[in-house]
């Protein structure tokens, strides 16, 4: 019985030494991708030499592992989608992918990942694509290290670096992307991770989720996007020490959570975005130890956001800490330190004796009348400010944080 | 003409008030730098000092001491003098005098703990008040003979600028606030040198929030190379003109 188990055991070994390895390049056993492709069974490996390959609409249905050796590149001549992946367990890695169509009523991308599992894409190079890497109906597939740019101009003739659309278990890390619509877009997307992903120069979003729940994303940054980081309509969100710095506009967030529901965001990083974290319905939330410096307005809550407790943060630097659009709070706040708290205390123990209460006035009113921030900092701004400190009558009483911080918090 | 720039500078910077000036300037600059390590706090306050408390002084010490020197000012007058000379002669002296008091008050303590685009942009500001508001005060003393009146005078116009101007803005603001109020608010932005300087300040400390809303449109300008001409032309004839009225004063009056 032991040998004939044995016997099997080294049959499959055979197999699998079997596999054979497949060149590509000039010289080399197939002067083009596709060909190699078509010849090739399950488990081989395609390499591809350095060069400049012209193929269009690479069909990959086969479970082969596709590596590059010296970075070739693979050239869509801005017309056609280049790579598609319809099989399980395919590997591409360490290939320049160039210039993959645009379209307007098409979603062209330079990679795609269509009904396959544990597909990994590795270490590749985007230049001026489309959609860089678009999966749709993937599970368990693995998005590390690859590099995306591309030369949008507007949102309407762009696309996003890495676009998920009803996926699952998808892990996206150590990606750096610039100049696409969105950096990363979630759609239906759940139990997924993002991790330690560089997204900046964006035109609209760095990432950008929408209906995808229980995902976890860490320790990226984004930087300098049009409009930040939105999050909507999702639920069991969690985010951990990712920074959000430099958006700046009208409409620009440090990140967007529009009708989020029991997440933690902890340990992240707001800085110098005209508004730090913007919440719009969004219930059941946990926020804590996150620092926020020199941003416009750190927070902005509006009166339908519920049993959200922000605990335990720095609040520096900042022009507004928080801002409101109504008498209505629901939201807990306490022990975070804000650098405006101007109370004492007296017992020693850290924590701020009288309340502080992070709305101003001044706030209220920008709210109201953003052209009045031409006054701001003004002597009769700050004459109103503390007229409002010492009598409340227009910034809600319930937004207060009972026991301040003295000192910052060490995060 | 130099002879009397020096004579009244020298007189000037022997004065005690200056001396106090410089000396509470310095103590508060000091003092806001070192409460918080946080040193845009710091700034912050000592924008309030360069844009408040600068052209208050700037202006009443002017006043008074004007008011103060007439006999010397007659004297002079007597002298084969051109009045025009003499009168900015005493112009300089004074703006020069308290110039030197806020760059040792206030510019030395910025250069040691923010010599950033910020604090230069803090020190040009504060300096640019001191001329402005010393302007202004030779206008009110010439346009008034009695003292008392005059120091009232210029106390009104430094309430007008720093408080009564902004309230008029807000009232304005919110009356028509269902237009588009962007491009005016530049233009009154202008006829205010506190509140220029001032926008020009908060555009390097709060550029986040200015980002924000009508922020960009102030960025746009201020920010832009033209915007900074023009506010340095306007801060200019902020300076020159009232001078220049009060000159103008000056030779038809009878002393």
């Amino acid at each position: 019985m032991r040998l004939i188990s044995t016997t099997i055991l080294l049959c499959c070994l055979c197999c699998v030494a079997q596999a054979r390895t497949l060149t590509v390049g000039k010289g080399k056993m197939y002067s083009s991708v596709k060909k190699a492709v078509e010849a090739a069974v399950a488990g081989d490996t395609i390499c591809i030499y350095p060069g400049v390959y012209k193929e269009q609409h690479i069909d990959v249905a086969k479970t082969i592992h596709l590596r590059g050796i010296g970075l070739p590149v693979l050239d869509g001549e801005k017309k056609y989608e280049i790579l598609t992946i319809r099989a399980n367990n395919v590997t591409v890695e360490g290939i320049c992918f160039r210039y993959s169509g645009r379209s307007s009523y098409m979603d062209i991308a330079a990679v795609r990942i269509a009904e396959s599992r544990n597909v990994v894409i590795r270490k590749n190079v985007f230049e001026i694509t489309f959609f860089g890497i678009y999966s749709q109906h993937a599970t368990a597939c693995v998005i590390e290290g690859n590099r995306l740019s591309s030369d949008a101009k507007d949102e309407i003739n762009s696309a996003n670096g890495i676009h998920c659309w009803k996926s699952d278990s998808m892990l996206i890390t150590g990606n750096t992307i610039t100049g696409h619509r969105d950096g990363i877009y979630f759609e239906f997307v759940t139990n997924s991770h993002i991790k330690n992903n560089y997204s900046y120069q964006n035109i609209r979003y760095g990432l950008h989720f929408m209906f995808s729940n229980s995902d976890t994303y860490t320790a990226n940054t984004f930087r300098n996007n049009g409009a930040g980081v939105a999050v909507m309509y999702s639920n069991h969100i969690n985010m951990f020490k990712n920074t959000f710095a430099d958006n700046w506009g009208s409409a620009a967030y440090g990140i967007l959570l529009k009708d989020i529901s029991d997440g933690t965001i902890e340990g992240n990083r707001f800085q110098n975005n005209s508004v730090g974290v913007m919440m719009e319905g969004s219930s059941r939330l946990k926020m804590q130890k996150n620092t926020y410096t020199q941003n416009g307005w750190a927070m902005k809550i509006q009166a339908n956001c519920m049993d959200n407790a922000i605990v335990q943060n720095n609040f520096t630097g900042n022009s507004f800490d928080i801002a409101t659009n109504g008498e209505l709070v629901l939201s807990k706040f306490e022990k975070n330190y804000w650098d405006k708290y101007e109370g004492y205390d007296l017992n020693r123990n850290g924590i701020g004796d009288v309340p502080y209460r992070p709305v101003s006035l001044y706030a209220m009113i920008t709210e109201r009348n953003p052209s009045s921030m031409m006054l701001y900092r003004s002597f009769i701004s700050s004459l109103i400010d503390k007229m409002e400190k010492i009598m409340p009558a227009l910034t809600p009483v319930e937004l207060k944080d009972d026991s301040p911080m003295m000192k910052p918090l060490k995060l | 003409m130099r002879t009397i720039v020096k004579y009244v500078m020298l007189d000037l910077l022997k004065n005690r008030i200056v001396m106090g000036y410089t000396l509470l300037l310095l103590v508060l600059s000091f003092g806001m730098f070192s409460i918080d390590e946080n040193s845009t706090k710091g700034v912050l306050s000592l924008m309030n000092i360069a844009l408040i408390f600068v052209p208050l002084i700037s202006i009443i010490f002017s006043t008074i001491y004007v008011y103060n020197s007439a006999e010397f000012i007659e004297l002079l007058v007597a002298q084969p003098l051109k009045r025009k000379t003499l009168w900015l002669s005493i112009y300089s002296g004074l703006a020069l005098s308290l110039a030197v008091a806020f760059l040792i008050g206030v510019g030395v303590p910025v250069l040691i703990y923010e010599s950033s685009a910020t604090g230069l942009i803090l020190v040009v500001s504060g300096l640019f008040q001191t001329l402005i508001f010393t302007g202004i005060a030779l206008l009110a003393s010439v346009k008034t003979r009695d003292k008392a009146k005059g120091i009232g005078v210029s106390i009104l116009t430094w309430f007008v600028f720093t408080l009564i101007y902004d309230a008029i803005v807000m009232l304005l603001l919110f009356q028509f606030s269902d237009y588009p109020l962007e491009k005016p608010m530049i233009a009154l932005t202008m006829l205010n040198p506190v509140d220029l300087s001032r926008i020009l300040i908060l555009l390097k400390l709060d550029i986040s929030a200015m980002m924000g809303y009508t922020g960009a449109v102030f960025n746009e300008f201020f920010g832009g190379q033209l915007g900074m001409l023009v506010s340095a032309i306007v801060l200019l004839l902020w300076t020159t003109v009232p001078v220049w009225l009060s000159v103008k004063q000056f030779q038809k009056k009878d002393l």
